[in-house]
């Protein structure tokens, strides 16, 4: 595995009238050549914030990186200047959005945009442009290219304009794709089709992808590893079966279990988290989750817990992994429920 | 189960939009169904499909182009008495995905339940009336100290609460919830549906369930109707659609799910339709899901498909599952 980028105790800052907000806090990962590390969690936990802070996106005006590297090639993005960061984005790492009107221009055809994103960072000729641009927009799947090429954006639907958002990410081959929530707006049958093309780009340009989301289908689908953030914080971090079977954090446990299941018998109840995340300008003193966290201790309410490497992969920010706290077990009904168990369910 | 009463009774409902010049948007377009006392019925479908122009039409903030909304008896689509109209209006109640732009910011929690008391009780003294705010605030998980605070306070989901307070307040019988968790994150959605669970329960409500995320409403529905572009496509009971979906697109919309479940998600065969959903003003001719359809056959194009109930309680629209296939 090459690893080709690394974020380091990152922590960022914004300042407002209600005073700190301490959106990031102390967040640390890699990502490796051609693998997809899904970040999971719910509104507010840190996660755009995360991706914007390595895309160098965040607004200047009120926002502090307070600490922390982002190592990418042998830089640190965080001390990057914004030319050089310039010339970075879009050629070694780009970004999709949720929504995809973020990216595109409403008043430019689809084929000038993708076009200027190519001349960008490569000279080539206007032919050579056009019709790398049709190509590219085959690629992505938008039928008739060389007559949508002339269209705006407004023509478009919504999967297909996420789908030249794609083409333009991807038009200087980057090595890496920070992908912020790219399906959540769309329906599920087209989101069905953007996963869909999105594995099948990256397996064929090997492209590493960071992939936003708070839908653990979604996580499940695509992704090798996955970081689960909660309050600003990873909360736990592993491969992608070492967070859906063997689970070690009570909040990684929570999602799970409020997560209805297709497949799973609609009568037994649903275990949803009591209270709502904490306000990230008063955080309460332990760890974020202990208001919430039907297992906290003591301890929990006055000191953060350090991180506990269960495998050579798998990280838990939790207590219950000190020796000291007393034993306990993942509820019911999650981590391989549906291991070794024939599930009959639609398109299986 | 001989004693299934139908409440609620949608017979061949139209609704159709003006859009511009001699342009006609048929967003409801001859739709049956209908809904047993106490049970839930989910109503799934992609964006734009018509799922809220069908909550607003039975509700009667839209008037149907044609067709039947038949309540407890009463056809309500009809012109219908002051005092008729009023009856209905209390038997039945909304609650919206946006808790936020549905609550007035300038009144507080109390005063937005005690609207929904007033029309039900008019007259009621103002203790009494407190009382039963505060009983409501309870109910819903909130608690009697946030009576005087402004929606602004909360959180999506206690906005969510709220709304579902003022809906209770008038005591109805047939709740229409459009996306009510939409806009919640997973761990706070699971709190909400418990809820309109629990006082389903406690109360003997029926609910019309309206979502676009199909393992919550299998999770939430006794019963689930399908719709695409305007149409109903399935409706069976929901273990059964989940199981063993009839239509086209019902199973494509359950093969794109994703699930938490990463083994399964390896060795799922997904159906991944082609294309998008075609513009509603311009639905194409026959039925109206043949330009994804991957079972299409030369008849899909020719004629419109009948809705018919292959057994029962369990409908279809589709050619396969007629005699001319
Ligand atoms: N531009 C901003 N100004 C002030 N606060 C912000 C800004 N952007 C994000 N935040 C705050 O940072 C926290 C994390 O936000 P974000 O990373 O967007 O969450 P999510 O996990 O939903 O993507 C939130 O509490 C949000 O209010
Ligand atoms: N008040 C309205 N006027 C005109 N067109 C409308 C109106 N409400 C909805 N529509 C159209 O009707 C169709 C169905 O809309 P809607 O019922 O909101 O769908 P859904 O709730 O399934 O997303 C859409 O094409 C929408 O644009
Ligand atoms: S550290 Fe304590 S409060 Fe935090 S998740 Fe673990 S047990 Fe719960
Ligand atoms: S009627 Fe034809 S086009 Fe429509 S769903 Fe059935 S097979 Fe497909
Ligand atoms: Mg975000
Ligand atoms: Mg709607």
């Amino acid at each position: 595995m090459e690893k080709i980028l690394s974020v380091e105790n990152l922590h960022v800052s914004f300042y407002s009238d209600g005073g700190e907000i301490a959106a990031v806090r102390g967040v640390s990962f890699d990502v490796n050549k051609g693998e997809t590390l899904a970040i999971v969690g719910e509104s507010g936990s840190g996660k755009s914030v995360t991706a914007k802070t390595l895309m160098k996106l965040l607004p200047k005006q009120n926002s502090i990186i307070k600490q922390g590297d982002v190592k990418y090639g042998g830089k640190n993005l965080v001390q990057l200047t914004n030319r050089d960061m310039e010339k970075l984005r879009g050629s070694e790492i780009s970004m999709v959005f949720q929504d995809p009107m973020t990216s595109l221009n409403p008043t430019m055809t689809i084929g000038k945009q993708v076009m200027e994103g190519l001349k960008r960072h490569r000279t080539m000729s206007k032919k050579t442009a056009y019709t790398r641009t049709v190509e590219l927009l085959e690629l992505v799947g938008i039928p008739d290219p060389g007559e949508r090429i002339n269209q705006y954006p407004h023509q478009f639907s919504g999967g297909m304009r996420q789908r030249v958002v794609i083409a333009m990410a991807l038009a200087c081959n980057p090595k890496m794709l920070i992908a912020d929530e790219p399906t959540t707006a769309l329906d599920v049958t087209i989101q069905a089709q953007i996963l869909e093309l999105m594995k099948e780009l990256q397996k064929k340009f090997q492209t590493a992808i960071i992939l936003i989301t708070h839908d653990l289908g979604v996580v499940a689908n695509m992704a090798q590893r996955v970081a689960v953030m909660y309050a600003g914080e990873i909360m736990e971090s592993g491969t992608l079966d070492e967070i859906f079977y063997q689970p070690k954090h009570p909040y990684t446990w929570g999602l799970l279990s409020s997560m209805p299941k297709l497949h799973a018998d609609r009568s037994l109840p649903l275990t949803p988290i009591p209270g709502t995340p904490p306000d990230l300008s008063h955080l309460p003193e332990g760890c974020p989750f202990a208001p919430r966290c039907q297992y906290a201790l003591k301890v929990c309410h006055q000191y953060e817990p350090g991180k506990t490497k269960v495998s050579t992969t798998h990280t838990v920010s939790c207590w219950l992994e000190d020796e000291r706290a007393p034993k306990v077990k993942k509820p019911e009904g999650i981590g391989g429920m549906q291991r070794g168990r024939q599930s009959k369910i639609a398109g299986s | 189960m001989a004693d299934k009463v139908k409440l609620l009774e949608v017979n061949r409902l139209k609704k159709y939009f003006h859009a511009g010049k001699k342009k006609v948007l048929k967003a409801v377009d001859d739709v049956s169904f209908y809904v047993y006392k106490g049970e839930t019925l989910g109503l799934v479908g992609e964006s734009g499909c018509g799922k809220s122009t069908v909550g607003r039409t039975i509700i009667n903030l839209y008037k149907a182009t044609s067709g039947n909304v038949i309540y407890d008896g009463m056809n309500v689509q009809q012109k219908l008495s002051v005092r008729d109209l009023k009856k209905y209006k209390k038997k039945m109640q909304m609650i919206f995905q946006d808790p936020y732009s549905s609550l007035n910011p300038r009144m507080t929690v109390a005063e937005i339940i005690a609207e929904g008391i007033d029309n039900h009780a008019p007259g009621i003294s103002r203790e009494r009336k407190m009382e039963k705010v505060y009983q409501l605030l309870e109910l819903v998980g909130l608690h009697s100290s946030h009576a005087n605070r402004y929606p602004h306070e909360f959180s999506g989901g206690q906005r969510q609460r709220i709304g579902i307070a003022r809906a209770l307040a008038v005591e109805p019988e047939f709740i229409i919830a459009d996306e009510p968790i939409a806009a919640l994150d997973v761990s706070i959605q699971a709190q909400i549906v418990n809820l309109l669970r629990e006082l389903q329960r406690g109360k003997q409500l029926t609910y019309l369930f309206i979502a676009h995320d199909l393992s919550m409403v299998k999770h939430i529905s006794d019963r689930v109707a399908v719709m695409y572009l305007g149409q109903l496509v399935e409706l069976s009971g929901s273990e059964k659609l989940y199981a063993n979906p009839l239509h086209p697109y019902t199973k494509a919309l359950l093969s794109a799910v994703p699930l938490p479940d990463p083994d399964l998600e390896r060795t799922r065969e997904r159906i991944i339709l082609k294309g998008d959903v075609p513009n509603p003003l311009h639905p194409p001719c026959g039925c109206r899901f043949r330009t994804r359809c991957p079972e299409a056959k030369a008849i899909c194009a020719e004629a419109a498909p009948e809705w018919r109930e292959t057994e029962r309680d369990h409908f279809v629209a589709c050619h396969i599952y007629s005699a001319c296939w």
